[in-house]
């Protein structure tokens, strides 16, 4: 350890006040939005065949806590910045829930109708064309622009919500682990909580047991598709947050005898459970809504033929429609031609899933309305979401300023209080491109390239780090000395074979697929032919540049920080070590004594 | 003799019913009972029919502010087992005359509300087929609902800012008392051989234990 900053911190290092609040501040940053709603979608694709690599890594991510001066040296830079870009846009998803949370006291629930345009005859054209979900989301959210080269203004809504978000955030991040460790109580246990009301909510609904047959009969067909995995692999290390300093900082606090093997299991285990415990109420809603659509599909055309024909009420139901239809097509085709009846179909309406801030925004919140006493269950979901990313947020801003008062970047005058202030008010500022018009593409942008090539550079270049230069049986020692138990043959293979390979393999791959088409984005453009399907364009050059831009400083950071430590370290060798060695009290230095 | 009663008798529905079916004026109106009330729908008879007719009847009045219009100036016709019907008003003055189609609509439109509500229906059930049902208005409101939760939720935090701000304010300014009263002893004491005994624990000084009292152990 290093003398010198043992002797000079007057403060003690902030310790966690018990285990229980490292164990739920860790699973709080592991666990977050991405359980929630990435899981659930990959699940739909793959069946969840990608659990198994998740565990091969946490144990890395644990016991690097206690290396920080090796992590930062090699990836520690990296790290905050990463953390630092992610916790721009995070935040922002966080402001997004919170106008939702606030709309969710409203009777009737505002994205349930369309409103009324001016003339005060119709309702507004670009609703009734979409659903009032997708209008209330594009539009009277976002404000969206038709492509990201037009900017829009700032939303000052959005800027209201961005703000309180910041204010929650600083609230709990005020004086660092202090006030975390009192918050996580709460944003760590209580989206928990929620699940379990959801989880009885939502079986009790009607179509709740298509959903859930839908999860688990997975399509064997999409398994051969490579991107499928890719997917799948950035989303473990999106969701375990595993590159980021978050953990590595968390770890930090703990004393030195800790069992972090356990640790690592359990947080690990936890981070699986809850994304398979979330999949069970997300389809069983989404089952629901999927029903609901079909059955709407059937009842529509039920009604059209009721009235083109003059049939009694009722007398058409969703049992004998098919036979009644084949009855009318032969006796007056043509009339039931000219009604264009739509083609409903269980499995298309299942079909429709999304990920990210579709399943939140859109589809969760078109299910809630269906569902009796929905102010309660919009609510709920909105806090259940906040309270998720919450937790994940006091990973991001660790991760930042754990790193910062480790190098000494921070002016001893500077109480705490206003160090984390300045860092919430400067993301704050940084962060209102998210609310301009065009703000929800930017945030595609950071979403995709900040969370993907440089989190697995950073996860390779740190196992490969500890494992090859700081030594497999001095890192098996240091485990011993902390646990007591050398780790087995498992987690030795995993770190020594598999985690990297993998790593590699994944990394390679990734950059072989996005190299070879330009990159694409779907827009929200009313003024399409085929509105409201999204319209994809390319991106424009100084736009890609940017992407590229957001991929690479990170992980360039890495090759930097490096050079510059051997460069201070061939210095230091040159004039005498500036590391002060306990028996040399200097006055036989070489540097002081004249040669005689 | 005969025939010409006969024709006499039956011409006025003929007509009637000619003046219904070739007519432009006329507006098809579909009730969808069932969907409505669903076990409590009642049937369709010439009763509600009856009722039908008279609502209308009520309602050209209330427009026209006319009050000749009377049940036998609604005319009806196409009825079907969907329960609908195509319905022509004629003029109280002259009953081969009928009234423009702008002016029922009109009517209609006027006195929807009254008219969904004898049949206990709404604007989706009873559809006057070419009539649009007026939208009703938006709620306007003095302050948006979510301004007032976001008011509730940003005093909270503000309040809780400054609460921990204060806290740690206080903490330092006791911290610094507790140096500054203990520098205050300091000066309050005599220095005696140059030594200052405040830092040794107390104005007692340190308890010297070579000349404590022993006895229980050695007996002189």
């Amino acid at each position: 350890m290093d003398t010198a900053s043992v002797a000079s911190s007057a403060q003690e290092r902030p310790k966690w006040d018990n285990k229980v609040q490292y164990l739920l501040t860790c699973i709080g940053f592991a666990v977050g939005l991405g359980n929630v709603w990435r899981f659930p979608y990959l699940c739909q694709i793959y069946g969840g065949v990608f659990q198994y690599p998740n565990f091969l890594y946490e144990l890395i991510k644990a016991l690097l806590g206690y290396y920080r001066m090796i992590a930062l040296v090699l990836a520690g830079v990296a790290s905050m910045i990463i953390s630092l870009l992610v916790g721009l846009f995070y935040n922002t998803i966080l402001a997004w829930v919170l106008w939702y949370f606030f709309h969710s006291f409203q009777e009737p629930l505002p994205w349930s109708q369309c409103p009324i345009n001016e003339n005060n005859n119709g309702y507004v054209q670009e609703c009734v064309a979409s659903t009032p979900v997708n209008y209330f989301w594009y539009r009277q959210t976002l404000n969206i622009t038709p492509d990201i080269e037009q900017s829009g203004s700032l939303q000052w809504w959005l800027v209201v919500c961005l703000a309180s978000a910041w204010s929650i955030v600083y609230i709990c991040f005020i004086r660092g682990i202090e006030t975390i460790g009192k918050a996580v109580y709460v944003t760590s246990t209580f989206p928990y909580l929620v699940l379990t009301v959801f989880l009885v909510r939502a079986l009790t609904l009607p179509g709740a047991t298509d959903g859930l047959r839908y999860l688990f009969t997975p399509d064997w067909a999409l398994l051969m598709d490579p991107q499928v995995w890719l997917d799948a692999a950035t989303q473990i290390f999106f969701s375990l947050s595993l590159a980021f300093g978050g953990l590595i900082a968390f770890s930090s606090y703990n004393p030195k005898k800790n069992d972090c093997e356990r640790d690592t299991l359990v947080v690990g285990i936890i981070n699986s459970a809850t994304s398979l415990y979330a999949s069970i109420p997300i389809f069983a809603i989404l089952g629901f809504k999927a029903t609901g659509n079909f059955n709407f599909c059937i009842n529509s055309n039920i009604l059209d033929l009721t009235n083109a024909f003059d049939v009694a009420e009722r007398n058409i139901t969703i049992e004998n429609y098919e036979s009644w239809l084949t009855h009318l097509n032969t006796t007056d085709p043509d009339k039931v031609s000219s009604l264009n009846l739509k083609h409903c179909d269980l499995q298309n309406f299942m079909d429709q899933s999304a990920s990210g801030t579709g399943l939140a925004f859109i589809l969760f919140t078109e299910a809630v309305i269906e569902m009796p006493g929905s102010q309660v269950w919009a609510v709920l979901f909105f806090i259940m979401l906040f309270s998720l990313g919450l937790s994940s947020m006091f990973g991001n801003l660790e991760g930042v300023l754990t790193p910062l008062l480790d190098l000494h970047l921070v002016p001893r005058w500077m109480p705490k209080e206003l160090f984390t202030g300045l860092i919430c008010v400067m993301n704050f500022l940084v962060a209102l491109i998210f609310t301009l018009g065009s703000g929800n593409y930017w945030l595609e942008i950071f979403n995709s390239y900040v969370g993907s090539i440089p989190l697995l550079v950073i996860a390779f270049c740190e196992i490969i780090g500890v494992v090859f230069f700081y030594g497999m049986n001095r890192f098996s020692d240091d485990i011993e000395s902390m646990t007591g138990r050398r780790p087995n043959l498992f987690w030795r293979v995993c770190w020594m074979g598999i985690s990297p390979i993998m790593l590699l393999v994944v990394l390679v791959a990734y950059v072989v697929v996005q190299v070879q088409k330009h990159p694409t984005y779907p827009t929200w453009n009313p003024e399409y032919e085929n509105f409201p399907e999204s319209e994809v364009k390319p991106y424009s050059g100084w736009v890609f540049a940017i992407c590229v831009l957001l991929s690479t400083v990170p992980v360039l950071s890495i090759p930097i920080v490096a050079v510059y430590r051997l460069i201070r370290r061939q210095t230091q060798l040159q004039t005498g070590s500036s590391l002060p060695n306990p028996y040399d009290n200097q006055a036989f230095s070489t540097g002081s004594i004249k040669a005689l | 003799m005969l025939a010409g009663v006969l024709l006499l008798i039956f011409l006025p529905p003929l007509v009637a019913k000619d003046l219904c079916k070739d007519s432009q004026d006329g507006f098809k109106v579909r009730l969808s009972i069932k969907t409505a009330l669903g076990d409590d729908a009642y049937e369709w008879n010439e009763s509600e029919m009856f009722l039908f007719r008279s609502t209308l009847a009520y309602a050209m009045r209330k427009q026209t502010k006319q009050d000749t219009y009377n049940i036998t100036n609604i005319l009806v016709c196409n009825d079907t087992q969907r329960v609908s019907f195509v319905f022509v008003v004629t003029s109280p003055d002259d009953p081969d005359q009928l009234i423009p189609k702008e002016q029922i609509e009109q009517a209609v439109r006027q006195n929807k509300h009254r008219i969904n509500n004898a049949f206990l229906l709404s604007d989706m059930t009873l559809e006057f087929v070419g009539i649009p049902p007026t939208l009703a208005a938006p709620i306007i409101y003095d302050t948006e609902p979510w301004l007032i939760v976001f008011g509730v939720v940003i005093g909270a935090v503000a309040v809780g800012i400054v609460a921990l701000l204060m806290s740690t304010v206080s903490k330092k300014r006791r911290a610094k008392e507790k140096a500054a009263g203990l520098s205050e002893e300091d000066e309050g004491i005599v220095k005696e051989n140059g030594t200052a005994l405040s830092g040794l624990g107390g104005k007692e000084g340190v308890y010297n234990q070579t000349f404590s009292n022993d006895n229980r152990f050695t007996e002189l």
